[in-house]
């Protein structure tokens, strides 16, 4: 019973934090933190749903290092307060709310009868032990291609951030 | 247990306000962030789904999809950075030189 309060609590701080993210027009730093929130949030309903290292990571990948990076540029860029004038295309952004309810609607419509009851969950499920067993042996070699993402990643970011290629 | 259908439906309206926000914001960042919301959205999917079939192989999809989202906004925001040195701006509508 508690689960459920504490779910639906959480799931109401989410969807009203994106929604603030969302219509934020005038300041970024506070739309950063509104996205930490819904971050939290989410964390905590991972909780809820037996992922506790999911959990974790979430809240300190996202709300530590990603918002963090976020915050980092926006503060780099300082931005001026008429860097947005008033939107020219009124009908386009029509389009895009309407298109979005639409995704949302069509994903709502297909739930009912379609999804099975939970699994009764063996112990430590969701842990680090359980998730670290799977994540090496079966999904070892998505594990290691990872790595190469992330070299990637990092070399695109400073190649992209440096002053000029001379 | 929370029912499995409204643990699907956040995640749908979490994605729904995340597309709004990709679609309809002008703002370079607040558009990865929005991109970040959906991101979200779906790991909140696949980790309802690990829980109700008992599979821990959802769960190994989120930590793939944690860390493609760090290198993203790692990359994104270094785009963001030149944009901002080349144009003085991360107005999306001032830079539709690809645009039809």
């Amino acid at each position: 019973m508690s689960e459920a309060v504490f779910f639906y609590f959480f799931a109401f701080l989410a969807v009203a934090s994106a929604l603030g993210m969302v219509l934020n027009l005038r300041n970024t730093v506070a739309a950063a933190m509104s996205l930490v929130v819904t971050m939290v949030a989410l964390g905590a309903i991972y909780v809820l749903l037996e992922a506790h290292l999911i959990a974790v990571i979430q809240i300190m990948v996202y709300a530590g290092a990603i918002v963090v990076l976020f915050l980092f540029v926006v503060m780099l860029l300082n931005l001026r307060q008429d860097a947005f004038p008033p939107p020219r295309q009124r009908v386009v952004k029509g389009l895009g709310v309407l298109l979005a309810a639409a995704v949302c609607v069509a994903f709502l419509g297909a739930l009912p009868g379609t999804l099975p009851d939970a699994a009764v969950t063996p112990e430590g499920f969701g842990g680090y032990r359980e998730v670290g067993r799977v994540l090496f042996t079966d999904f070892v070699l998505p594990f290691e291609v990872t790595s190469l993402l992330l070299l990637a990643a990092m070399v695109g970011s400073v190649v992209l951030a440096k002053r000029s290629l001379d | 247990m929370v029912p499995l259908e409204h643990v699907i439906g956040l995640s749908a309206i979490l994605f729904g306000i995340g597309t709004v926000g990709a679609l309809t914001r002008r703002n370079l960042i607040v558009i990865l962030m929005s991109i970040e919301l959906m991101l979200n959205a779906v790991n909140l999917a696949f980790v309802g789904f690990s829980r109700a079939w008992g599979s821990l192989d959802g769960q190994i999809f989120v930590l793939m999809v944690i860390t493609v989202a760090a290198a993203e906004v790692a990359v994104g925001l270094g785009i963001v950075i030149a944009l901002f040195r080349n144009r003085e701006s991360i107005n999306v509508e001032d830079v539709s030189l690809l645009r039809w």
